[in-house]
Formats: C-alpha cells, structure tokens, sequence
C-alpha cells in the first residue's frame, strides 16, 4: 500500500503542479489515500451518494487499465473556469457549453499529466480516453467506476488525492480505481514482491 | 402526536425490506437499479439496489445475491413472502439503469444500465411478478424511496426533479 501511496503521491503531485503552472498560482495537494474502501465509503468521500458533483471521467486503457475519475464540487469548477479561462462567474448551477469543454480541457491536461508520470514510475502504458463529463449525484457517477470490482466482491482500491488552491480554495480531487485484474502488473512493475495468501 | 418518520436505508448492492409504515430508499442510482417489491395488504415493501445483471459473472467469494439482477430479484420476494406478503398481490416498480457516460467504443459495460434493466424483467416475469411502474434508462442519477404505506415511489433527479410511480 506504501508504494502505491507513493506512486499516488508523484501522479497527483505532478497534475497539481500542471494545474498550477496554468493558473499561474502555488497548489498544495493533500497526501494521498490508497486503500480498500467499501463501495458506500468511497462516495462518502464526496460528500455522500447524493451529493451533486462534478465529474469528468477517463477510461484507461494500456497495460493496466482502470477508471480515473476528476471531481470537483460545482462551486470549485465555477472557480476553476473564472481564474482559469477568465469566464464570468455565473451565479446559476447551469454550464455553458464553452465551460462544460473548458472543464473537459482541464480534466485532460491534469488526467494527462498524472498518468504519464504514473506511466515513467512504472514503465507501464496507460492511455486515457477522451474524457467524458457528467454533473449528477456522486453515488451515480462512482458507481460506474466501481462496476468491474462488482464482480470480485463489495470494496475497491481507490488512490485518492485531494488538491486545495489556498486562498481561493478550489479544491478537486483524483479517484484512480485500477480494474482487479491490474494490481498485479502495477505491484510487478514497481518490483515490489508478491505474496498472494 | 407526531411519528417520527422511520426510514431504511439501502447501500449499494444490498436488499432490505420493511413492514408496516415508514419509507425505504437508496441514494445515487445511476447504472444500478432500484428494484421495489410491495404488497399493498400487508404493506411489505423491500428494495434491492442491484449493481450487474448476471451472476454469472461473479467471482467473488461468497456471493452477495443482492448485488446481481437474477439474485436479487428471488432473494427479495422470498424475504417478503416470509414477512407476511402473499405473492399474488406482490407488484414491482423499478428505477436506474441510465448511462452516466456516453461515448463511443468502449465495450459492452457501457451498457450496464439497460443489462441490468433488462435483466430485473427477465426475473419479474419468470416469477410472475407485474412490473407496474419504471423510470429506467437517461444518463442521470436518481434518489428512490418506496413508502410502505401507500406503495408510491418517490424518484429524485439533479436533472428532472421529482416524480412519483
């Protein structure tokens, strides 16, 4: 788990300096979370399966494929959009067309550059699709994610991390759900032994 | 004197039912389905909050039968029929299975909304159980709860606002 929590660590900490190079500001990044959650836990980490959130969602694929999932609140990504792009904070809950592909813009930049640095600590390919945005309860969208572990049992390995842009406090986080069947090549590939009880 | 309104709740991939008054629900459907079963005599009501339409595939160790469509179904009626609900009078309402994601070339579990809807009918029908209300299918999540009293489904959606079946 410590290596994993490492591998988070540099992913995470390279989208955040990513996000922060394009907003041209300093980002902390809270440490990491690697763990078995059960399915209810994980989105309770969004603030519950009902909470509305926003998402934008990659597929990976390549050597060991899994779901990567960037949430913001709506709030967060309105902040995000105004910092960012310089678009008008608009006071309603609704998104633009314009915003919804700026939000879909940044979500690849910062999914690109956690992956590709997952990708050299690993040597491993790992490929996100074109991402896929939604804005819906959390428990809707997660759940989606955790479909391939619905076959093995009821909890799923999430490596979590959480960004905090201090004094304007847009906050995001990472949800990287590597499918079962990924654990092992991610484990072989950072050499760390395995011992199946 | 004022009742508190007793609610149970149903996570992901779990069944449960409840008698006499209150309300049962589970929150964030989106591929899943919320299955209900009711007897409007005897007001058993039950929820599964089904996950995958087979268990064919499972793999797990011990199989949690709510978390599949062809299980769960059959799990749920038994446990209302050995709460007092007679089968003859059990009717179905069922809610989920939406696509939260849409875009091309991704595999079949893209589609595990409308399997897992699908799959609930295959079952219902086998056992004889009428299906009398649905709001399946979308692309958003939805909040259900099923009163035990009355049989009526409230659904809730960010997108749609409520309904009721």
């Amino acid at each position: 788990m410590d290596v994993l929590k490492e591998v988070g660590n540099i992913g995470a900490g390279n989208a955040a300096t990513a996000l922060s190079r394009i907003l041209d500001k300093p980002i902390d990044m809270a440490v990491p979370n690697v763990q078995m959650l059960p399915f209810e836990a994980i989105t309770d980490r969004v603030g519950g399966a009902e909470n509305i959130v926003l998402a934008v969602y990659f597929r990976v694929e390549g050597d060991a494929p899994g779901n990567l999932f960037f949430i913001l609140s709506p709030e967060a990504a309105k902040k995000l959009l105004h910092y960012l792009a310089g678009l008008e904070m608009g006071t309603e809950d609704e998104f633009s067309e314009m915003e919804w592909s700026a939000l879909a813009e940044i979500g690849n930049i910062l999914a690109g550059s956690y992956l590709s640095s997952l990708a050299d600590f690993t040597s491993l390919s790992l490929i996100p699709t074109v991402p896929a945005l939604a804005m819906d309860m959390a428990g809707a969208i997660l759940g989606y994610g955790l479909l391939q572990f619905g076959e093995m049992g009821d909890s799923a390995l999430v490596i979590d991390t959480t960004f905090i842009e201090g004094q304007y406090a847009v906050e995001g986080q990472f949800f990287l759900i590597p499918d079962p069947e990924s654990f092992d090549k991610i484990f072989i590939a950072l050499g760390v032994p395995m011992n199946h009880d | 004197m004022i009742d508190e309104q007793r609610i149970v709740k149903v996570g992901m991939a779990e069944l449960n039912i409840i008698t006499g008054h209150g309300l049962i629900r589970t929150t964030g459907l989106g591929s899943c389905v919320g299955l209900t079963l009711f007897d409007p005599h005897t007001k058993v009501a039950g929820l599964a909050h089904v996950m995958l339409p087979t268990s064919d595939i499972a793999r797990e160790g011990v199989l949690n039968v709510a978390k599949y469509a062809d299980t769960a179904v059959p799990t749920l009626l038994d446990q209302l029929i050995s709460n007092g609900a007679v089968k003859s009078r059990i009717v179905a309402k069922m809610a989920g299975g939406s696509q939260m994601f849409t875009f091309a070339g991704t595999g079949d579990s893209m589609r595990i909304g409308p399997r897992n809807v699908e799959s609930c009918k295959i079952k219902l029908s086998e056992l004889g159980i009428p299906l009398i209300a649905e709001d399946t299918g979308g692309n958003y999540g939805r909040t259900i709860e099923l009163n035990c009293e009355t049989g009526i489904l409230f659904i809730r959606s960010v997108q749609k606002g409520v309904k009721e079946l």
